[in-house]
């Protein structure tokens, strides 16, 4: 109970941040989000004994039980090493952020209340073990990260880029959606374990591989992969403990989690190796060959983080013909998921640091731009040192966690190429060459990154501020990180003691089902052999690349602009979406309302009437009707007359009296239909409502005569009567036919007994069909509010200015 | 416009408190007999519309100094907490709890959940329904 | 009787659709409130009117009329206040602001009708 609780602490917390926000000004709103972290890493450090063993905690709140829908809050290895990673670099960034945002000119409330909301779905998406709430945090984190992106919304960029992230992945969403619900159709159930358990039944199945691309999908545009990582770099205008967040540490990594999640249920596919494997590897090589030729220091990083997602992504896909090995326990596969894990936090750690240094190289300079960067390295010492050991970790040199998951990664993509099936045999050699070339351009960004900032000459002179050490407090965090960076490299088999083969059993119960038969002891030294020997070649030949830099770097021009990715994301969505369909639109949109209400009207009863006689349902029967007594057709007239009176009333004040008088007759018919609820609440109805249009008569015209063409009072005629033959129709077929029984029955029975109500009519507002009531009083309130907002906040008498 | 008719406002005053009154009955009685937050929320309106009748609006507003927005924001937090509370309990959403007890003075009497919910919809009901009256009456 | 309602439903939509297509604000605003009765007497008859008692637990009565259509109707009636409200606003929003009422003159689009 208490474990599914704490998804949503974050959000709840949240709710009291405009508080903190308005009234304790002299401290910054941060001191108090970051409670919420620290606490929930620390109950969640709890959890490492039990995993570690290879055990499971799962606990379960019931929201809609009758569709099988519920929070679930299931850890095992893999979801607990990734709510570790959402807290504790959640607590690190928001320490960051405290010092990086100012406390008087920010918005604080509004960034922490994202910022926690983010968190709040993030630690959904990696704890739910029901596909359909996972669903929903998936999506709550796509609106947490556009806001997060647009948090500077003022700025165009900002808005462009948070619309544009959000475009990709909540399209890549829908498309996972569909197909999670495809897998829920063919297994009967939303929960993964369940499904994971009848996994060889599901392959089976002609929907199984729709069900997985559509997934896959899901995922490649959460995680940026090719082709749908252009949303990353635009994302980097979002506020940098964002970036460092979001963009590099967690919820790009969401992508990543899923397909970790569902591999033991797809990797009997062919279809998923392939796509994982060769689109991650395409996305590592991408990534890391566009880095080189960024010049905002956050732009490098962002397609470094594409790159690294990538390499993560094909670890993942190489771990999955684990599936297809004989004795893979034993071969070289079973490395690949265990590094892609190891990786996974290892990038946590050292891009984290990054961006971080990236944020205070702006923050204290006024610039990202690499081009007026250079010599801060005797300005900016500590700064320099957590940049080196992020850069250094991430070009894969020792003594840093890098070099140790960048072997690894090597080993697997090595052992690809002894594979022999599904035609990897003629391309599986492929697999190592991109790895390596990637590798090499991995090694360039990382000291192109480092060096071009902090050594060199540079024109501290010209920057926007005169550049000095950050404060503390913002060095705190990166600091932290980069101690990391290095532990790990010192003990990296505690780690994977306590978090990686947890984390590997689940991605693999195929192949282990204790974390003590995951026999893979890491170490720096294995020996001369091909691994070393490639890692040699990337340092020798990025260290050249690197020196030569100026050189080269120019064939980057020879990519014509016109042919990017970016260009079809804006042809899309503002040539195609924006220009055509709206010259489209507008051809029958003619902007008459009358004229869309009659058509719509028309079609209406002309699709009813004509359903309704070529179904051959119309049937008019007058047995059961109930007798008509005199004073019933009293009524009637009545109503009949006041109608007619409404209708042609010439002066507006008989028009409204005579709906007074109709909502007066309706009312008796309630009372003559036995309803006494409907008849007291139409009498206090029908008064407050002819109140109210007296009241806004006192604002409103005199009627006008209407003149109209004889061709539209023709047509109006007709549609009203159309729409009027259709109601009756439908009234008498309906009457006349009972074709189920009223749920009436059930109600009347259990009205006493499980509702513990007399008046059935209230019990089922209150009660039976609660849901549509509370539905009911929001629409009603947010009526009065935007009543409320359309008299009281008036734009155009302030000059446009709220 | 100051309107300055004795008579009328004297009987508001005694009328308003049995309106009023009504409507509490009207509400409370809505589980067994007809009535119940909507009607009981209406009530209640028309008795407050019944006094700005017979006062003016800013007279009304110092006798009951009421943020009708406020009452609109908690009468739905009521109504969305009652139907939480089941969640806590493991049961799903929206399911409601009811028992008898014997309480001091009122004898055997019905505890139910349904009846906060309903409160809650008589709060929205009485604050929308002023809201919109008393904005339209303010503007000039 | 419940085929003479199905004609007064009927009628009462016709009315409804006949104003809600006039040019006025006010008209089409007073057209929607007709179109509200019309389709809470409409639930009502495709309920029938079998049944002696309203549907309050009393005892010893057990035929009581469907309580499902009245249910129904009381949130419909609270709901269409609400929006008549909004529709009275937003008119006479319109008309403080653009200075008419008329629906041919309030047209969004330039294009010619």
């Amino acid at each position: 109970m208490f474990q599914v609780l704490c998804i949503f602490i974050p959000l709840i917390a949240a709710l009291f941040m405009p508080f903190f926000f308005k009234k304790v000004r002299s401290i910054h709103t941060g001191w108090f989000v970051l409670v919420v972290p620290i606490f929930l890493a620390s109950y969640y450090a709890t959890f490492i004994p039990i995993t570690s063993k290879g055990d499971s905690v799962i606990a379960q709140l019931h929201w809609i039980p009758s569709l099988g829908i519920s929070f679930v809050s299931y850890l095992d290895g893999l979801s607990l090493l990734f709510s570790i990673l959402i807290t504790g670099i959640g607590a690190l960034v928001v320490l960051y952020s405290i010092f990086y945002l100012n406390r008087t000119k920010e918005q604080l409330h509004n960034f922490y209340i994202y910022l926690l909301m983010f968190m709040s779905a993030m630690l959904g998406v990696v704890q739910s073990d029901n596909m359909m709430t996972l669903y929903l945090f998936w999506e709550l984190t796509s609106i947490s990260s556009f806001l997060l992106i647009g948090y500077w919304f003022n700025r165009d960029k900002s808005r462009f880029g948070a619309l544009k992230s959000m475009m990709i992945t909540v399209a890549g969403g829908m498309l996972m959606l569909g197909g999670f619900v495809l897998l829920a159709l063919m297994g009967d159930t939303f929960s993964i374990r369940e499904l994971i358990a009848q996994a060889p039944e599901l392959a089976a199945n002609d929907l199984f591989v729709l069900a997985l691309i559509l997934i896959l999908l899901g995922a490649f545009t959460k995680s940026a992969q090719f082709p749908f990582y252009i949303w990353l770099p635009d994302a980097m205008e979002a506020p940098t403990p964002v970036s460092a967040y979001l963009h590099s540490a967690t919820m790009v990594k969401a992508g990543i989690y899923l397909v970790a999640r569902f591999t033991p249920i797809f990797a009997q596919s062919e279809v998923w190796i392939w796509l994982v494997a060769g689109i991650g590897l395409l996305t590592l090589f991408w990534g890391s060959f566009f880095a080189v030729k960024q010049t905002d220091l956050k732009g490098i990083l962002a397609f470094s983080t594409v790159s690294q997602l990538g390499l993560i992504m094909s670890l993942l896909g190489v771990g999955a013909i684990a599936f297809h090995v004989e004795g893979a326990a034993d071969s070289a596969f079973k490395y690949a998921t265990f590094a892609a894990i190891f990786h996974l936090i290892n990038h946590a750690t050292f891009k984290g640091s990054l961006f971080m240094i990236a944020g205070i190289v702006d923050h204290e300079t006024g610039t990202r731009d690499i081009r007026k960067l250079g010599g801060l390295m005797s300005i900016m010492p500590v700064s320099f040192t957590v940049a080196l050991i992020g850069s250094f970790s991430m070009a894969g040199i020792p003594p840093f966690n890098g070099f140790l998951s960048k072997e690894m990664f090597l080993t697997a993509m090595l052992s690809i190429a002894e594979f022999d099936l599904f035609n990897f045999a003629t391309w599986g050699i492929l697999f190592p060459i991109i790895a390596w070339i990637a590798s090499v351009f991995t090694f360039i960004y990382s000291l192109y990154f480092v060096f071009r900032t902090f050594t060199g000459k540079g024109n501290i002179a010209q920057l926007p501020h005169k550049p000095h050490e950050a404060p503390m407090g913002m060095l705190i965090s990166p600091v932290i990180l980069a101690v990391l960076v290095v532990g790990i490299f010192f003990i990296p088999n505690i780690v994977a003691d306590l978090f990686i083969k947890p984390a590997v059993i689940a991605i693999q119960p195929f192949l282990y089902t204790h974390p003590e038969q995951v026999d893979i002891h890491i170490s720096a030294w294995h020996g001369v052999n091909t691994e070393l020997l490639m890692t040699l070649g990337i340092f020798a030949i990025g260290f050249v690349l690197f020196l030569t830099l100026s050189k080269w770097q120019k064939i980057y021009n020879a990519f014509p602009a016109k042919l990017t990715l970016n260009n079809l994301y804006d042809f899309i969505i503002y040539e195609l979406s924006g220009n055509w369909m709206y010259r489209l639109s507008s051809s029958y949109m003619t902007g008459s309302n009358r004229r869309y209400l009659g058509l719509m009207f028309g079609a209406f009863s002309l699709i009813v009437i004509g359903t309704l006689f070529s179904k051959d349902a119309f049937y008019v029967t007058f047995e059961g009707a109930s007798p008509v007594h005199l004073h019933q057709v009293i009524l009637i007239i009545v109503l009949v007359i006041g109608t007619i009176t409404t209708v042609f009333a010439k002066s507006r004040i008989t028009s409204i009296v005579a709906l007074g008088a109709v909502g007066y007759t309706v009312s008796l018919f309630f009372v003559l239909f036995k309803a006494p609820d409907l008849a007291l609440t139409q009498l206090v109805i029908e008064t407050i409502s002819v109140a109210l249009f007296l009241l806004a008569f006192y604002h409103l015209p005199k009627f006008k005569k209407e003149q109209e063409r004889n061709r539209f009072k023709f047509g109006r005629a007709l549609v009203s009567f159309a729409v009027g033959a259709m109601v009756t129709l439908v009234a008498l077929s309906a009457h006349s036919q009972k074709l189920v029984p009223s749920i009436a029955e059930y109600y009347k029975e259990t009205v006493y007994s499980l509702a513990g109500g007399g008046n059935i009519v209230n019990v089922i507002l209150v009660d039976y069909r609660g849901f549509d009531t509370l539905f009911e009083i929001t629409v009603l309130a947010i009526a009065g509010m935007a009543i409320y907002g359309m008299i009281k906040l008036r734009l155009s008498r302030k000059g446009g200015k709220l | 416009m100051k309107i300055n008719n004795v008579i009328l406002q004297f009987t508001a005053k005694i009328v308003f408190f049995m309106i009023f009154f009504y409507a509490v009955h009207i509400f409370f009685a809505g589980h067994y007999t007809p009535g119940g937050g909507f009607v009981g929320g209406l009530v209640t309106a028309s008795a407050i519309v019944l006094l700005i009748i017979a006062f003016d609006l800013k007279t009304v507003q110092s006798i009951l100094p009421i943020n009708y927005i406020y009452l609109i924001a908690s009468g739905l937090l009521l109504a969305l907490g009652t139907a939480g509370i089941a969640m806590f309990t493991g049961k799903p959403f929206f399911t409601h709890f009811f028992d008898y007890f014997n309480l001091p003075i009122l004898g055997k009497t019905s505890l139910h959940t349904a009846a906060l919910f309903d409160l809650g919809v008589y709060l929205v009901v009485v604050g929308v329904t002023m809201t919109i009256i008393q904005t339209i009456g303010e503007d000039e | 009787m419940e085929i003479i309602m199905a004609f007064v439903c009927g009628f009462l939509f016709m009315a409804a659709i006949y104003l809600i297509l006039s040019r006025s604000l006010l008209r089409i605003i007073i057209g929607t409130g007709l179109l509200s009765h019309g389709a809470h007497l409409l639930i009502l008859t495709m309920g029938s009117f079998k049944g002696s008692a309203p549907p309050v637990l009393t005892e010893g009565v057990t035929d009581f009329v469907d309580p499902l259509p009245q249910a129904l109707i009381l949130t419909a009636i609270v709901i269409s206040f609400g929006v008549t409200a909004f529709f009275l606003v937003l008119a006479y929003r319109a008309y403080q602001e653009l200075k008419t009422d008329d629906m041919t003159e309030l047209k969004g689009s330039d294009d010619i009708e």
